[in-house]
């Protein structure tokens, strides 16, 4: 069995007294690209630090492949780790050219050798003609291609990404993101990615690692992720979802669209989310299992049709995402029946 | 422009261990240099305000009983005369030359700025030379009206007033610069808003510019105030008394330290309050722009009557405050042909350059270990350290040098009477009066200066820059000299720059704390023209005047450059 590319095994840090990583456990095999995915300050920019050698560790142990590189008291130094760091800003350096950027951090050979190396990854990535401009000239697409070569160049053995693509706009980001995924995997390096965006994280990884306050709740593939959520926080972050009370009596919850298993204490407060698409509508006459309610407003959206729900006042109102090519019109009443599949019951007291 | 600096730089930086970043132990070290560094410069504050609470003495008692009341009353007129001034001219002409269009505004935009590089003092002695009643003016008058004394009436230069009206004309341009690049930095696209909003062009200005321009247009006249109360050489000059004089007169012509040291923190108190006054008009204001998007200025074209207006009205300042006094010292230099320019004046000159170059290179380094204390730690007590060490920008020269003097004197006897009293000899006076105790003083007035300067610098090195040149192979050491060292050489260069004019002006330090018979340009200048020797007095002033165009130059080019959306910046999302 060959090493992990990237393990942290119980790693805990903190800045001051203020702690930032709990126990926190992750493993990336070899050419695996891992999205760290969680909320602004649940701490996967340190993580990111801690496998650069940037921050160090007080409990615990980093390996990039198969060796030690981070221990209480002990941490090779970022320059000796051979990790790729990307940063949401580029941090490219404003005092040298586009090719004297990249070339930075190659070692080998002459110089001459070195500004070809660094040609190559810039021929690569499309930005060949920019390689006399200093970075300001650049368009930001640009500057996070010259990042992503810059940190490629010295051919590392992990490639730590933080929010790579957050300063792009929509369009740009798609293309961009593609880009850097077929690049990262043409190379089979190890990929470490840090992101708040699901989106990003589910076009791009092969699994997801969820992060929440310093540690790691859940990971695994998109799929799993978003159809075997394993906490309230899982199941609302990762994907839209309509939030319904309700009380667990008898190991299930009730709830006027279908009762769901709800394996806790009589009496225990639960929340019951539902996806959109877990939510399916028929037309009121011939049926009366569900609930009824009223369409309030209805868009079609290519391929789906996104309706908004009114369920008599019981709750807020439903979202529901329908994509059997039924137009359902605004005013129109239907039942409303949950998907066991598409539905998460957890107890009330866990934090969304 | 990486070969720039081959690591000169680095190696006075070569023991940082900043392997990982921000909190480690290792970096201890660095906030306790830091501090003690803040604590060494404070040292002269702390001293004045100590004196607070020395027991008032007979001197004391009878300063107060005598001119304190004249100190109080001049010094409150110069700063309403001075801070009325500095604001219309300032305001006023930034304005013109940033939203109108007109004949030569390119020039005079640049040309406002000229009064900046003339010294308070050398404008007064000049405008002495010029008003009294001897000088051209008054006798070109006498000539074409054929009046003798007592037939007319003539302001006298020599008062609160004329000194208010010189230091304006000189001063203005804190003002003119802060509001200029405010001007310039607002976003077109809020003074557009405004316009649809059904604002006209006068009201948007009025109601959106003008507001938004005023914490820049405080700083400024703040900063003016702040040159004002800490004059010397001006006030001296025309026989005004305010509290720099005082000082002065009661350090040596009463010998009464303490007392002196007590003018000194009741001027203090005026600089406090002046801060204060100048954080409180601030308020919370704190203006960003809001808008990102940039656009050229729609300059109002103005033609004809207005046009020729708007260009008295800018040239004026520049005339009064330099041409006028410039044209004037240059007239007696060619007077005197050369006499004046001998030996002697070389000499001075190169006591003056050898002080700026030595205060100007301690001041950057100092700024240095600072600003790398802060990055390193950023505590919020190396902070602190950092905004102490730069207060003594606010406090007159004066006031540092009784509080520098006091305690050097202090241990000079001291340790001369410990040294008598146990081995019988005497090690006389080794501290006070001496090139060290004047450089001590240089680099606590002027720390502030290279430390805003370096730490600007320093900010454009992001940390995220640091991460990657570490990743990307580069040890500490290397960081430094490859990625910090090019990237803040030219700022240094500058900041070292200013520091060397600003020492090349500075005249009440120096002459309080100068070794015996050891003068400066600023020294010499000033010394001659107190014998009323003004025609003499006129080249190592304009020795000076000269130097100070060097940062003057420097500004222009930077505030042409200060606009944002024009000069892109690396790294902004």
């Amino acid at each position: 069995m060959t090493a992990p590319g990237l393990l942290l095994e119980g790693v805990s840090h903190r800045y001051g007294r203020e702690p930032v990583l709990h126990d926190l456990d992750l493993e990336i095999a070899p050419g695996e690209i891992i999205c760290l995915l969680g909320p602004s300050g649940c701490g996967k920019t340190t993580c990111l630090r801690v496998a650069a050698g940037l921050e160090p560790i007080q409990q615990g142990r980093v390996e990039i492949a198969g060796a030690e590189v981070a221990r209480p008291g002990f941490s090779v130094p970022p320059e000796r780790r051979r990790v790729g760091l990307m940063f949401q800003d580029y941090a490219l350096f404003p005092h040298l050219r586009v090719i004297d950027n990249v070339a930075f951090g190659v070692r080998q050979g002459d110089k001459a050798a070195r500004r070809r190396a660094a040609m190559e990854l810039l021929a690569h990535l499309g930005v060949e003609a920019h390689a006399q401009d200093f970075p300001h000239v650049l368009s930001g697409g640009e500057q996070q291609r010259v990042a992503l070569a810059r940190a490629l160049a010295p051919r590392p053995m992990v490639m730590l990404l933080d929010e790579p693509f957050s300063g792009l706009d929509r369009r740009l980001r798609e293309q961009v993101r593609n880009d850097t995924v077929a690049v990262l995997r043409e190379l089979s390096v190890t990929t470490l990615l840090v992101t708040h965006d699901a989106e990003d994280a589910m076009l791009m990884a092969d699994r997801i690692a969820l992060m929440r306050a310093g540690a790691i709740v859940q990971s695994g593939t998109a799929s799993e992720l978003y159809s075997q959520p394993e906490s309230a926080f899982a199941a609302s972050f990762f994907g839209d979802v309509n939030v319904i009370e309700g009380i667990a009596q008898g190991g299930s919850v009730a709830t006027p669209m279908g009762t769901l298993a709800a394996p806790y204490q009589d009496g225990c407060k639960v929340r019951v989310f539902v996806r959109p698409e877990g939510l399916s509508l028929s037309a009121e006459n011939n049926d009366t299992s569900g609930a009824g309610a009223e369409i309030v407003e209805s868009h079609m959206l290519g391929p789906t049709c996104l309706v908004r729900l009114d369920l008599e006042g019981e709750f807020g109102p439903l979202e529901a995402r329908i994509n059997d090519g039924t137009p359902w019109q605004a005013g129109k009443r239907v039942r409303i029946r949950l998907d066991p599949e598409r539905s998460f019951v957890f107890p009330a007291s866990q934090e969304m | 422009m990486a070969e720039l600096n081959p690591a000169g730089g680095a190696a006075a930086l070569r023991p940082m261990a900043w392997l990982i970043g921000r909190r480690r132990h290792n970096v201890g070290g660095w906030s306790a240099l830091a501090l003690f560094v803040a604590l060494l410069v404070s040292v002269p504050i702390l001293v004045v305000f100590a004196h607070v609470f020395v027991p008032a003495g007979e001197v004391w008692r009878h300063l107060a009983d005598t001119v304190l009341g004249a100190y109080v009353v001049n010094t409150l007129w110069l700063v309403f005369g001075v801070g009325l001034g500095v604001f219309v001219i300032g305001t006023g002409t930034a304005w013109l030359v940033t939203m109108c269009r007109f004949p030569g505004r390119a020039l005079l935009e640049w040309g406002l700025l000229l009064p900046l590089a003339v010294p308070a003092y050398a404008i007064a002695y000049s405008y002495a030379g010029l008003f009294e009643f001897s000088g051209p003016v008054q006798s070109a008058l006498r000539g074409w009206f054929g009046w003798s004394r007592g037939d007319y009436w003539f302001p006298n230069i020599r008062s609160v007033g004329g000194a208010a009206v010189v230091l304006a004309f000189v001063l203005y341009p804190y003002v003119y610069m802060l509001a200029r690049a405010a001007f310039l930095e607002q976003s077109v696209c809020v003074i557009e808003i405004g316009r649809t909003l059904g604002r006209g062009p006068w009201r948007s200005f009025t109601s959106i510019a003008l507001p938004l321009a005023r914490p820049a247009i405080a700083t400024g006249v703040a900063l003016a105030l702040m040159e004002t109360l800490s004059d010397f050489g001006a006030v001296q000059h025309f026989g005004v008394a305010t509290f720099t004089t005082g000082i002065f007169r009661t350090w040596f012509g009463l010998g009464d330290p303490a007392a002196a040291a007590q003018l000194a923190a009741i001027l203090l108190a005026f600089v406090f309050l002046l801060l204060v006054g100048e954080r409180l008009t601030r308020g919370r204001a704190q203006f960003h722009h809001t808008s990102r998007r940039y656009r050229e200025l729609p300059r109002y074209r103005l033609r004809g009557g207005p046009a020729a207006l708007a260009f008295l009205a800018c040239a004026l300042p520049i005339g009064l405050g330099f041409l006028l006094p410039g044209g004037q010292l240059l007239a007696w230099l060619s007077q005197t042909a050369g006499d004046s320019v001998d030996s002697r004046l070389w000499g001075h000159a190169a006591n003056s350059l050898m002080l700026a170059a030595g205060a100007s290179a301690i001041a950057v380094m100092v700024a240095l270990l600072l600003a790398y204390g802060v990055r390193l730690n950023a505590s919020p007590v190396a902070r602190g350290a950092a905004r102490v060490a730069s207060l003594g920008y606010a406090v007159p020269g004066s006031v540092i040098a009784v509080g520098i003097l006091i305690p050097l004197a202090w241990a000079d006897n001291t340790l001369d009477g410990w040294l008598r009293a146990s081995f019988g000899v005497s090690s006389g006076l080794l501290l006070s009066g001496t090139i060290t105790a004047l450089m001590f003083a240089y680099v606590v007035r002027f720390l502030a200066v290279s430390l805003n300067t370096v730490d600007a610098s320093l900010a454009k090195v992001t940390p995220a820059m640091d991460g990657v040149a570490r990743t990307l192979g580069m040890g500490p050491a290397a960081t430094v000299a490859r990625v910090h060292a090019p990237i803040i050489a030219p700022s240094l260069m500058t900041a070292a720059l200013l520091v060397f004019v600003d020492v090349m002006k500075e005249l009440p330090a120096t002459l309080i704390l100068r070794p015996f018979d050891f003068n400066t340009l600023a020294v010499h200048a000033f010394e001659l023209a107190s014998d009323e020797q003004l025609r003499e007095a006129a080249a190592p002033a304009l020795a000076i005047v000269a130097a100070g165009l060097i940062p003057v130059a420097l500004l222009s080019l930077a505030i042409s450059r200060a606009r944002p959306g024009r000069a892109q910046t690396v790294a902004q999302p």
